[in-house]
């Protein structure tokens, strides 16, 4: 491997507007990018490494600016370059391509017009060289039947259909440097594990120096040769992939190292002598669309056949499956936010779809759901005492004692009890999370469901949350149903667990067989997706720092 | 609401709407102690000119000017708010069942509602004002009646996204029954838009009462801006600030109503400002 550095930073610095948390998004940051590697960027929410991406294309937002430091991009520094410098250097040398491809592709042109817009506008090729360097590159990115695909909207193509038409997109002009904005952050395992291998082969296939922006250690392991880890606007660590994951010498990456959930299930199964709570049978929910009054049949989509599943109480019962298998559409359906079209949903041998308003409104006491995103699920104009008292008030406690529970609640949570008086856009999202577990408890259920709980958050603060969901579950004797697309995290918390897909569950048992033992292949295939899966985490007290490894 | 004051005191129209809107008040609820009596009254000579023995001159009947635009303010404003906070809850109701439940009701509530913007509004005032005899109260139906079905749209298509939202299934699986939450939960969160609209269509109520008024239409009864542009139309050319004040007047308190409306808008969406 040649060692050329292709992009060089240089102690760079980008300042913040006025009032922002802190001076810098980045300062002082220094890194450099071979020729053909990658080197992942790794970092928790507002650490600087989009913008380290972004000032690298010249296209950060009008708010920051880069005030000192240099990019160096085969001897010319990008942040002193003129603007039509730039145009040519971008998408010709240097690529990009970002976490959401359905909004980064324009809905209006078909993928070939947009390829064949890069190549025009870098004065290249004649319409036929053009046509041809698109089928090749469709085909290099492994898209079938490239001219079908040179001729389809975004619209038409599967999410990762998309991204591999993105990288299309970038790659088609062979730049020296592609910067990946957590590419695959939007995608599901499986796609994700063949977006990272198509990265790997194209980049080592064009000698490629990729940037690889990401949140996920297990990328890292997965496809990196180089590491570096920021913390807000430091780079913390920096070196090869196999000493940052194995021996890393910063307290930080050590920290976030040890946050990261193993794939090995924690404990085995709970002997099941307890009573079932919570059962459902042959649980059957479609949607359609279209259709209407002038008699276009409507589509109908089975999003939830025949499901089935117990769980007993004190139990944790994981639903694992990619988006669109209907295991959200199962949690909908239970709580009775959806109406199933048919089975049974019993709670403690009552069957809940058959209770009429005011009856369901009393069951409603035992079931209560924690919600993905924490910004969306909290009303922004009740305070948060009000927010957690809202459920005991409506079920008839009296304010002074609903309040009281509220600052009991907060304190469980591990929040302060004057949060009670502060509104929710005054917490960060781990803050708030906690808030709606609150929420939730604050009815003593005995069912709780999770749908997605942690994965809109950090890496640390997911293992903050999950060790209070286990601490609760402990102390409270609480039964979860626990949905997620991560199956990391489904071995840190799931006694059973029932895997998705297409509105089926393929397979059911406890997690130790489902783990150790997967029999579906589509389970199978879903272990092999998890990135780094082959990386064993180091344990905390294995990773401190040996002085001899310096260099 | 600290916030919301700065950012609503940095928007320099909103500021001098705000202003003239605050005098225009203060003429009104002046009106009866500055000019009391009847301003149909005759106090002078007829087509007496501006500046002259009265500030604004006096009409073809010899009545003042300056009263009619003191009491006219007092008309203007009642009707333009009265009708507006009928034309909003009204709107704010359908649209927020309709948006709220969707489905059949939607539809039905929907269709009612376009039913009235297939009308072309003014005429569809005219009609209303004409059917139910001129009076101070058919105006306020009448105009409200035109002017909701916009409020309506609007409420529900925030109505259908806030319906969604995590935290309104939260409510839903506390146990919330289905008015606190549309009238405790949701109505909150879609205030801005809702205030922003209303305070805009109070000067389009103005404007159509004033229409009203010029087309004889007004009630016979009570003093107002278009009813005075109306009668000092024929004498255009002899008296021409019998068309020229009134005129002036509906167009600054319109003119500073939208500043206003503008600066709510930009107060309390803050967030579309800073791009």
């Amino acid at each position: 491997m040649e060692d050329e550095d292709v992009l060089r930073i240089r102690n760079l610095s980008v300042a913040l507007p006025i009032g922002a948390d802190r001076a810098h998004a980045i300062s002082d940051l220094s890194l450099d990018l071979r020729r053909s590697e990658i080197l992942c960027v790794v970092g928790e929410s507002g650490s600087g490494k989009s913008v380290t991406a972004l000032s690298t294309m010249g296209l950060l937002p009008r708010r920051l600016r880069a005030d000192s430091g240099q990019i160096l991009f085969k001897g010319e520094d990008l942040l002193r370059v003129p603007p039509v410098r730039m145009r040519g250097i971008r998408g010709h040398s240097i690529s990009m391509i970002f976490q959401d491809p359905m909004t980064a592709l324009n809905p209006l042109m078909t993928i070939g017009k947009q390829i064949a817009e890069v190549i025009a506008v870098h004065g290249g090729a004649s319409r036929a060289e053009r046509q041809r360097r698109i089928y090749a590159i469709l085909d290099d990115v492994r898209l079938p039947e490239p001219e079908r695909i040179a001729n389809a909207y975004p619209h038409e193509l599967s999410g990762g259909q998309r991204q591999r038409a993105m990288i299309a997109m970038a790659l088609v002009l062979e730049p020296a440097v592609l910067i990946a904005d957590e590419p695959t952050t939007a995608l599901d395992v499986t796609t994700q594990a063949q977006i990272l291998r198509l990265i790997q082969e194209l980049q080592a296939g064009h000698r490629t120096g990729v940037l690889f922006i990401t949140h996920d250690f297990g990328i890292v392991a997965e496809i990196a040769d180089r590491g570096a880890v920021m913390q807000n606007g430091l780079l913390v660590e920096f070196g090869d992939a196999e000493q940052v994951l194995n021996r890393p010498r910063h307290p930080y990456t050590r920290s976030l190292i040890a946050a990261v959930p193993t794939l090995a299930p924690n404990r085995c199964a709970r002997t099941a002598v307890a009573r079932e709570l919570l059962s459902v049978r042959g649980l059957e929910k479609s949607y359609s669309s279209g259709g209407g009054l002038f008699g276009r049949s409507a589509r109908v989509v089975r999003a939830v056949h025949e499901v089935d599943f117990t769980i007993r109480r004190g139990e944790t019962l994981g639903i694992v499956g990619e988006s669109g298998s209907g295991k959200t559409t199962v949690a909908r359906c239970i709580v009775r936010l959806l109406e199933a079209d048919s089975g049974r949903i019993e709670l403690d041998g009552t069957d809940l779809r058959a209770l009429g308003g005011a009856d369901m409104r009393r069951y409603r006491k035992r079931i209560q759901m924690i919600f993905q995103d924490p910004y969306a699920s909290l009303n922004p104009r009740l305070k948060v005492g009000r927010l957690i008292a809202q459920g005991p008030l409506i079920h008839g406690t009296s304010l002074d004692e609903a309040l009281e529970r509220a600052y009991r609640l907060l304190d469980l949570v591990g929040l302060d009890r004057r949060a009670a008086d502060r509104f929710p856009h005054e917490f960060s999202g781990g803050q708030r999370q906690r808030i709606g577990i609150a929420r939730a408890l604050a009815l003593e259920p005995e069912v709780l469901i999770a749908d997605e709980p942690v994965s809109s958050l950090d890496v640390s603060v997911q293992a903050q949350v999950l060790g209070l969901l286990a601490d609760i579950r402990e102390r409270f004797q609480l039964t979860m149903l626990f949905i997620t697309h991560d199956l990391r995290v489904a071995a840190q918390v799931a006694d059973r667990i029932a895997v998705m897909r297409e509105g089926l569950i393929v397979e059911y048992g406890p997690v130790e067989d489902i783990f150790g033992n997967p029999r579906h292949p589509y389970t199978r295939e879903l272990m092999d997706a998890v990135p780094g899966k082959d990386w064993a985490i180091p344990n905390a007290d294995d990773t401190v720092a040996r002085p001899s490894d310096g260099g | 609401m600290k916030e919301f004051a700065g950012r609503f005191l940095a928007h320099r129209g909103a500021v001098l709407g705000g202003t003239i809107l605050a005098l225009v008040l203060i003429l009104a609820l002046a009106a009866p102690v500055a000019f009391p009596g009847d301003p149909f009254q005759r106090v002078g000579e007829s087509f007496e000119q501006p500046l002259g023995p009265f500030l604004f001159g006096t009409d073809s009947l010899g009545r003042d000017v300056a009263a009619g635009v003191a009491h006219g303010a007092r008309t203007s404003l009642m009707i333009g708010l009265v009708a507006t906070v009928i034309a909003v809850v009204a709107g704010s109701a359908v649209g927020g069942f309709a948006g709220y439940y969707g489905g059949i009701l939607d539809d039905v509530l929907m269709r009612t509602t376009e039913f009235f913007q297939t009308i072309p509004t003014f005429v569809f005032a005219i009609v209303l004002v004409a059917v139910l005899s001129p009076s101070i109260g058919s105006i306020v139906v009448a105009i409200a009646t035109v002017t909701w079905p916009p409020v309506a749209r609007l409420v529900r298509g925030e109505f259908m996204a806030m319906r969604n939202r995590e935290f309104v299934q939260a409510c839903i699986i506390l146990g919330m029954r289905d008015t606190a939450i549309i009238f405790r939960e949701i109505l909150p969160n879609c205030l801005s838009p809702i205030i922003v609209t209303g305070s805009l269509m109070v000067a389009t109520a103005i404007l159509i009462e004033s229409a009203l008024a010029f087309l004889g239409l007004g009630d016979p009864n009570v003093m107002s801006w278009g009813f005075m542009i109306g009668s000092g139309r024929t004498f255009l050319r002899t008296a021409w600030w019998l068309c020229a004040i009134p005129g002036l007047a509906i167009l600054l308190t319109v003119l500073s109503i939208n500043l206003v409306g503008e600066g709510l808008n930009d107060a309390l969406n803050p967030r579309l400002r800073n791009r």
